[in-house]
């Protein structure tokens, strides 16, 4: 038994390698970034350069993407829109995943009148209609270099909610385990029961989270700046250029083409590493995994 | 014997929350009721009318804060200040005040009369520059309701259909090709999906040279022969639905796969097959019927939320509906408006949220008997 133990990280390394789709999905994601962060220097024009010998041409030698009604190359354009596309998933995952994971398993822990308020505080943010509130302070705001800041703490803001509800059930049933209740009588505090024995037991729920609100945030901020409520100019995003080239589809095409095929790679790739992170995670679930 | 079936529903609930939120955050939609615990503390009927007075209070404060977001955050003044010939700052403020929308009277002044008019005469008052926000609404909730009904049923049943082939053939080759499918359809922003249709569509028209696909609005030109206007009214709803549909199956065959699976491989279904029943039987019997309890919660959410989420399948093809509106009011400082409908996509979702408890307490055994038993 002992000689074929595999640890748990090789384990979970061995099962998610046998996920063909999610390791294809991570290579996409590496390279995809690894583009974005070097992007700079992948195209001999500045993302807000304007080309005065070239407005709104296709795709040729010099502009392999074409460029925009007002001369901007479309390369450069979506290789910025990638990588603050990805600034806001990434960031927004990440909040948003803390935020579900302190409120969940602090309510849980607690119980009483924490709990009650805080799963008031939640419905009440399931309630409003996040989209339009978004919408609404986003598209309103005075733009600006700094809206994708605005546009970032407003998805966390509503984004939170359901693993939140998802935590707090799970650390109900982790809190019935005889090691809480040890360290509880060895005088640990209740943060220090909730960081160092609870969210460890709740991680791999953590871990799918965060995946899979990467893509949800792209995709939200995508819908946005389709209606003009996102990233706003001269900033750009994927959405952004999205919602500009989809309006011109039919007559020029390559506005619409490039994003497009970055944004499904992208969010495929993501959904796809998180499909294979919860079957290698969760083997027992039969949903997921083999047997 | 308690502890385990109390155990089973627990972890039925948790199991249930869990795919909910991988997959539902993928699609925007909102709350899932996982407090079966709580039902079977209580009877059905008081577990229900106290959800339904927490969802109202709960809406109350939702539409009062969207209102005061919508006051600061819009500036109808502006709608008036750039039109040329400059119009007289005396009767821009007239015409604001009349309509309580005049960032010069206190917040609060403006918060009681918007407030009371809806109290008292269920007025939710006027636009900047149109007519009355109500009314507006009132006829934009049926073109919605024509838009999103087909689409979402086909969705759906679809969706169920796929998902319950691709659980019985699990890894097989229609399973992962249907898995890779649904995957894509969740992966590719709604309305790439609506604009590449609409692009297909007008190169069959123009290979075709007819006009077979119509794309802008409700309606449009046709005869005057018996059922020429069903027919283009049928004409126009294609291609939408077409959109909701795809996306619909996409999203519910996954839940429906998962749930599926789940639900494949519990006892009950051994037991089913144990006691003489063909696999099919006890699939189509037993294990189905289960399934769908989870998936038609999914379902009220789903078809409350997209009253207003429908929104670019509503742009994109030009029907008037509440999605277009949302977004109307926000670009066109339009603050009535907006609360408005922020309101209604609040009933939209607790609607979903009530929808779903009463169809679990209605349709899971588990939870009808424990309140039979404790009645």
């Amino acid at each position: 038994m002992a000689e074929a133990r595999l640890k748990p990280e090789h384990l979970l390394l061995k099962r998610f390698l046998r996920n063909k789709t999610a390791v294809v999905g991570l290579i996409i994601i590496v390279a995809l970034i690894v583009i974005a962060i070097i992007g700079p220097w992948l195209s001999p024009f500045s993302y807000d350069a304007v080309d005065r010998q070239a407005y709104l041409q296709p795709p040729s030698l010099q502009h392999p993407m074409g460029t925009t009604q007002s001369g901007r190359d479309m390369w450069a354009l979506t290789l910025h829109g990638l990588r603050k596309s990805l600034v806001i998933g990434l960031v927004v995952a990440l909040l948003s995943t803390s935020i579900a994971a302190i409120v969940g398993a602090f309510a849980a822990y607690y119980g009483g009148w924490l709990e009650r308020f805080s799963l008031w505080i939640i419905d009440l943010l399931l309630v409003i209609p996040s989209f339009l509130l978004i919408a609404l302070i986003a598209g309103n705001s005075s733009g600006g270099a700094s809206s994708w800041l605005l546009l970032v703490l407003l998805l966390t803001l509503f984004g939170w909610m359901l693993s939140a509800r998802v935590v707090r059930s799970l650390t109900q049933s982790v809190k019935q385990n005889e090691y809480i209740a040890a360290a509880r009588y060895m005088g640990l505090s209740g943060p220090k029961i909730i960081v160092r024995h609870i969210l460890p037991n709740i991680a791999s729920l953590l871990i799918i989270d965060a995946t899979l609100n990467v893509s949800g945030a792209i995709l939200a901020e995508t819908s946005l700046a389709y209606f003009g409520f996102g990233v706003q100019p001269p900033d750009t995003s994927l959405g952004t250029l999205l919602g500009d080239g989809a309006r011109q589809l039919s007559s020029f095409p390559w506005l619409f083409a490039g994003p497009a095929t970055i944004i499904v790679l992208l969010i495929l790739s993501v959904n796809a590493v998180g499909d294979g992170l919860r079957d290698a995670f969760d083997p027992g679930s039969k949903a997921s995994g083999k047997g | 014997m308690y502890f385990a079936k109390f155990a089973q529903v627990n972890h039925s609930a948790t199991n249930i929350s869990y795919i909910h939120a991988n997959l539902v955050k993928l699609n925007k939609i909102y709350a899932l009721p996982n407090d079966k615990q709580q039902q079977l503390q209580s009877t059905v009927g008081s577990y229900l009318l106290k959800r339904f007075l927490n969802y109202a209070i709960l809406l109350v404060v939702a539409t009062n804060l969207s209102w005061l977001l919508a006051a600061t955050q819009l500036n109808p003044r502006s709608l008036y200040e750039v039109s040329n010939p400059p119009i007289d700052p005396v009767s821009i403020e007239n015409n604001l005040l009349s309509r309580n929308l005049s960032d010069k009277v206190p917040l609060s002044e403006r918060w009681v009369i918007w407030s009371s008019s809806i109290l008292l005469d269920w007025n939710w008052g006027q636009s900047p520059r149109g007519g009355n926000v109500g009314e507006e609404i009132g006829r934009r909730i049926w073109v919605s309701v024509r838009l999103i009904t087909l689409g979402s049923l086909l969705g759906a049943g679809l969706g169920v259909l796929i998902g319950t082939w691709s659980a019985r053939r699990q890894y097989g080759l229609s399973d992962r090709t249907f898995t890779f499918l649904a995957l894509l359809g969740l992966s590719i922003p709604s309305f790439v999906i609506a604009n590449l249709l609409q692009v297909l569509a007008t190169q069959i028209n123009d290979v075709t040279g007819t006009r077979f696909f119509e794309f802008v609005g409700e309606t449009g030109l046709h005869g005057d022969w018996f059922g020429a206007q069903l027919l283009d009214r049928v004409q126009h709803l294609l291609l939408p639905t077409i959109a909701l549909t795809i996306l619909g199956a996409a999203f519910f065959s996954r839940i429906q796969r998962n749930i599926m699976l789940d639900s494949l491989n519990s006892g009950f279904v051994r037991t089913a097959r144990a006691k003489g029943l063909t696999r099919s039987q006890a699939i189509n019997r037993h294990a189905l019927r289960v399934s769908l309890i989870p998936t038609s919660t999914y379902f009220a959410f789903s078809v409350a939320t997209l009253f207003v989420g429908a929104a670019f399948m509503e742009i994109i093809f030009s029907f008037h509906g509440m999605g277009e509106y949302a977004v109307q009011t926000i670009q066109g400082h339009d603050v009535h408006g907006a609360v408005a409908t922020a309101a209604f996509g609040g009933v939209c979702v607790l609607s979903g949220a009530l929808l779903a408890d009463f169809m679990v307490a209605w349709l899971d055994p588990r939870v009808r008997s424990a309140s039979a038993n404790s009645v």
